[in-house]
């Protein structure tokens, strides 16, 4: 090795290890329990190979090849799943940024910082709750008999009977979307925020200077200020794209909207833990961590391109 | 630089606030209707019309919550876990985020590639159950806190902020003899405590909200359940019945006790909201720059 050369690299990688052995001893139990609960279970994905029958054991088992896969492919369940995952996740995708950037947008505009500050706290405070409550209120709020939804369009007129909301697929996919919107975009708007505070105050006055308004100077000035934050922000969710929201989607489904809320989550949820067919369902979540990982790589190759060309 | 509102300018104040105003009414709705409810005489509510007051007071409600001992059992089981998780996950947290910050440090590049990537990828919810099985995790309480001692988002917060700090602090301690544990918990800690407090908050809440693991890991221990666990059990059993009316289901508890799920599942989203809801006014002013620090700095 050309080691000699650099004064640097005199000691070797494992003098450098002894050096550091303090830092070594306090990370390396971590290390092993990142592979232990992060790696290992990757090693089970054999099942989705395999029969697996808990008497048996995974080694026991029997092979059946890409049966299981064959199975989940040709299951008319699994690609209603799919699709219910792909429109769940984009509706939810559009409607949380476009509500962020709004009220990102709107706040900034407040001067008054005592108002400005309230509203802000009042906004996050859902995302501090959990689904298990949100679901909750979502619940109270949309039932025929109480909710305040029904009395608000009944006294105004314009429905005449309480709508179940809760029982009706297409509206199931848009309470999905904007109960998510009332519980985080409080939340998702702090980074655009953040971003908006960092655009030089020069750039407003001399938007003045031009004769812009109020609203020109979002339009020219603010909303490309944060354009960067917002493409990164969308290129990364792409990986989330087979992500609609377990826990949400769990907590709000009932039987009368089955066809439109199974998504693949609950879908292994409902085969592997409820029905044993652990390998049928580890097939099936294999096939979402792989189509994601996937995604992953696809966004973060756009990301590194985009932020390339915009720091240049 | 002085100069007269516009017209333009009036309106776009007007939307603003109106429509501020009414992003704060219905965040803030939906909380006090439940608060309301929670306090009015369960038969009384079924009539309709609580809005954000009571008509009838009653602690009748929470009374019931109370004196049932599974979910008085419930409420000490979730703050268990929710100060040890957020206590241990703090340590641990620490002891990872330290190393990776050090720019000289050798192994800093595999190890935090090893960690960062496991923010991408999951092997799913079938392995995960039977890793657990084979570790003998299920039907324990360290079901909770084991798999959740280590965040990656929480690592990354505290590293960018221990990266912030000056490394001549480190330097100068190391030169003064200290070691690297005396170093982390001396004199990195104590600087670190904004971030540590934003990572406690997001730790404590995960914990204090979390019941997919009661559901899927510890559903056959009744002693392990968790509250956001028993408000799930009470909701499941009104989304069930969605079309029918739930309040009058259970009508055998309804005669006997006066009360109604609704006003059981009020009152228990109370109980299960309250301590969040208490704790987050002291904690917020280190949040936003934790959440900007995590996010906008790692790009």
């Amino acid at each position: 090795m050309d080691a000699v050369y650099y004064n640097e690299s005199k000691k070797t990688f494992w003098q450098k290890v002894k050096d550091q052995k303090e830092l070594v001893f306090m990370i390396f139990p971590f290390v092993l329990y990142v592979i232990l609960f992060h790696y290992i279970p990757l090693w089970w994905w054999v099942i989705a190979f395999k029969e697996y029958r808990p008497f048996q054991g995974v080694w026991g088992s029997e092979w059946v090849g890409l049966q299981q896969f064959k199975d989940l492919f040709s299951d008319s369940g699994f690609w209603l799943a799919m699709r219910n995952t792909i429109v769940i996740s984009f509706l939810k995708l559009i409607t949380s940024f476009a509500a962020a950037i709004l009220l990102a947008l709107m706040l900034n505009e407040v001067k008054n910082m005592l108002f400005k500050r309230t509203i802000q706290t009042i906004s996050y405070l859902p995302h501090f709750v959990s689904w298990v409550v949100a679901a909750s209120i979502v619940i109270s709020v949309l039932s025929p008999e109480s909710g305040i939804l029904n009395q608000i369009l009944m006294s105004l007129k314009i429905i005449k009977q309480p709508i179940v909301w809760m029982g009706e697929g297409h509206y199931f996919w848009w309470i999905l979307a904007l109960s998510n919107v009332w519980k985080e975009t409080g939340w998702n708007a702090i980074v655009y925020l953040a971003a908006m505070t960092s655009i030089d105050p020069e750039l407003y006055d001399a938007a003045s200077v031009d004769g812009c308004g109020r609203l020109q100077k979002i339009r020219y000035v603010t909303l490309p200020g944060i354009a960067p934050t917002i493409s990164m922000l969308l290129i990364l969710n792409v990986g989330w794209l087979l992500n609609a929201g377990f826990e949400q989607v769990l907590l709000l489904r009932n039987p009368l909207v089955q066809d439109y809320s199974q998504i693949l989550d609950t879908y292994v949820l409902d085969y592997g833990i409820t029905m044993y067919r652990y390998s049928y369902a580890t097939a099936a979540g294999m096939f979402k961590s792989v189509v994601s990982i996937l995604l992953v790589l696809f966004a973060n190759k756009v990301a590194a391109k985009l932020n390339a060309s915009t720091v240049v | 630089m002085f100069r007269k509102k516009t017209a333009e300018d009036i309106i776009v104040d007007l939307v603003v606030y109106i429509s501020l105003i009414f992003v704060g009414i219905v965040t803030l709705y939906p909380f006090l209707n439940v608060l309301a409810v929670s306090f009015n005489d369960a038969l009384d509510t079924v009539r309709g019309g609580i809005y954000i007051w009571p008509r009838k007071w009653t602690l009748k409600n929470y009374e019931i919550i109370v004196s049932n001992p599974q979910i008085y059992n419930a409420a000490l089981v979730s703050v268990a876990r929710t100060v040890l998780g957020t206590v241990l996950g703090i340590i641990c947290t620490m002891f990872v985020a330290y190393p990776l910050s050090r720019k000289d440090f050798v192994l800093r590049r595999p190890f935090s590639a090893i960690m960062v990537l496991t923010m991408y990828f999951g092997a799913g919810l079938i392995p995960t159950y039977l890793l657990y099985r084979s570790l003998g995790l299920l039907n324990t309480f360290w079901v909770y806190i084991v798999p959740a001692l280590l965040g990656m988002f929480n690592v990354v917060v505290v590293r960018s902020y221990i990266e912030s700090l000056p490394s001549s602090l480190i330097e100068s301690a190391k030169i003064d003899g200290a070691s690297e544990f005396r170093i982390l918990w001396q004199i990195i800690f104590p600087l670190t405590l904004p971030a540590v407090a934003t990572i406690a908050l997001f730790i404590g809440v995960g914990h204090w909200n979390s019941w997919f693991d009661v559901y899927i890991f510890n559903s056959q221990r009744p002693d392990l359940s968790t509250l956001q666990y028993e408000l799930q059990k009470i909701l499941a059993s009104v989304s069930m019945q969605v079309g029918r009316n739930p309040d009058y289901q259970m009508g055998a508890m309804a005669e006997t006790q006066q009360v109604t799920p609704n006003s059981v599942r009020a009152s228990m989203t109370i109980v299960a909201t309250a301590p969040i809801i208490m704790v987050y006014p002291f904690l917020q002013r280190y949040f936003v720059k934790g959440l900007t620090l995590g996010s906008v700095k790692g790009e």
